[in-house]
């Protein structure tokens, strides 16, 4: 076959179909692949959440909540033992200020107010740096840079650099920074969210108690 | 030409990474382990092929004036189908390389075979590039690598082989890209001499 002329046409009515067909592949792929993405989403939240809280037997209604310093709602799943007893809070958070952007977390927030765990959901940062936030502040040999257990309000959830209480991860200060801002976003806006609920709570049963 | 040297070209003796230096940035970004560096060279592999292929078939239907952009849209086209079957059925490692799938687009390896290679070779010699090609640099990714993680955090492939604590963090940054690299390149030029 003689290659095709480079006239005007030519050039369009081929760069029309190329671009039509990879259009057609892309589309039947994008449907082909849509149902299995979500669900690939679907079970690595559920397994983070699994995975941050204690042992639980069921998971409540899921709901969001605006932090009061970031742009973006926070989500939280409540998660209940046998008796309907909460056992603590699955919260998905985030953090602009990592190294390389956008930093997801899971964290868990057990019912006495302890952070009871965390994963790390999406992250840009540098490879064998920042990237070791996903198992560096859970060592349980390490209590200096461990953040499992500790509760927000007792401890200072800060890098040893700014006065807190936790060791950065070497050579990626800025992702701790970013990380640690996370946790307590997410912790500040629980305790803030629960904190109304317990308030509406109690003037509720006040104004029942002054209607009696 | 003979199917098998062109097949084993991709190895060493044209090695897209070592000797032919192309695809320096996926080389040097995503090589801080051997798993991510295995990963994104099957990843490009399978571009490659797929995109050899298609380019051999149509070569002749393509006016040359615009054959470039046909080839960044047909190889487009197979890199976010590869992205998007990752997503869906490997989301650990689509956690890990994200970033850098849809940087096999610009990856100069692809457009160069597909260039060089396939829009003037039948289909099959094209196929047997590709594959040779994709493996050769899955090989020059996995060794460099291994290399990084192993100087830099005592493991290879996740197996610990000594304590993190004596890694050279060097390594893992991209100063330890360049020295990795620049140490295997002349060690294939000496294979490739003698």
């Amino acid at each position: 076959m003689a290659q095709k002329e480079s006239s005007f046409l030519n050039m369009v009515v081929t760069l029309t179909i190329v671009a039509l067909v990879a259009a057609t592949v892309l589309g039947f792929v994008h449907d082909l692949t849509k149902a299995d993405i979500e669900l690939a989403k679907k079970v690595a939240q559920e397994k983070a959440i699994k995975s941050v809280l204690p042992p639980f037997d069921s998971l409540g209604e899921s709901w969001k909540t605006l932090p009061a310093d970031g742009a973006d709602s926070l989500e939280f799943f409540p998660a209940f033992d046998a008796e309907q007893k909460l056992v603590g809070v699955a919260v998905k958070t985030y953090t602009k200020n990592g190294f390389s952007g956008l930093i997801t977390l899971m964290a868990g927030i057990s019912a006495d107010g302890n952070i009871s765990g965390y994963e790390v959901l999406e992250h840009k940062e540098t490879p064998g740096l920042g990237s070791k936030m996903d198992v560096w502040f859970k060592d349980e040999s390490k209590p200096s840079q461990n953040i499992i257990g500790k509760n927000p309000v007792t401890s200072n959830l800060e890098v040893t650099k700014d006065g807190g209480e936790v060791d950065a991860i070497t050579a990626s200060t800025i992702t701790s920074r970013a990380f640690l801002e996370a946790i307590k976003r997410a912790y500040n806006t629980y305790k803030e969210a629960a904190d109304q609920q317990e308030a509406t709570a109690k003037a509720d049963s006040n104004k029942k108690g002054g209607q009696s | 030409m003979n199917q098998w040297t062109n097949f084993t070209k991709g190895f060493i003796k044209e090695n897209p990474v070592f000797v032919l230096l192309l695809g320096m940035c996926p080389t040097l970004g995503v090589t801080s382990s051997a798993i991510n560096g295995l990963g994104m060279g099957l990843a490009t592999t399978f571009v490659l092929v797929m995109s050899n292929l298609v380019i051999s078939l149509i070569k002749s239907q393509i006016p040359s004036k615009v054959r470039i952009p046909s080839f960044i849209v047909i190889i487009a086209a197979f890199v976010t189908v590869v992205e998007l079957t990752m997503q869906a059925y490997l989301p650990s490692l689509f956690k890990s390389l994200g970033l850098f799938i849809p940087l096999i687009v610009v990856n100069c390896l692809v457009l160069g075979r597909a260039e060089a290679f396939a829009s003037k070779n039948n289909l099959l010699s094209s196929l047997v590039d590709g594959v040779g090609m994709g493996l050769g640099f899955s090989f020059a990714l996995t060794l460099l690598g291994a290399a990084r993680e192993f100087f830099g955090a005592g493991k290879i492939f996740d197996i610990v082989v000594y304590p993190e604590d004596y890694g050279m963090l060097l390594f893992v940054l991209a100063p330890g890209a360049f020295i990795v690299l620049g140490y295997l390149i002349a060690l294939i030029n000496r294979m490739n001499k003698a």
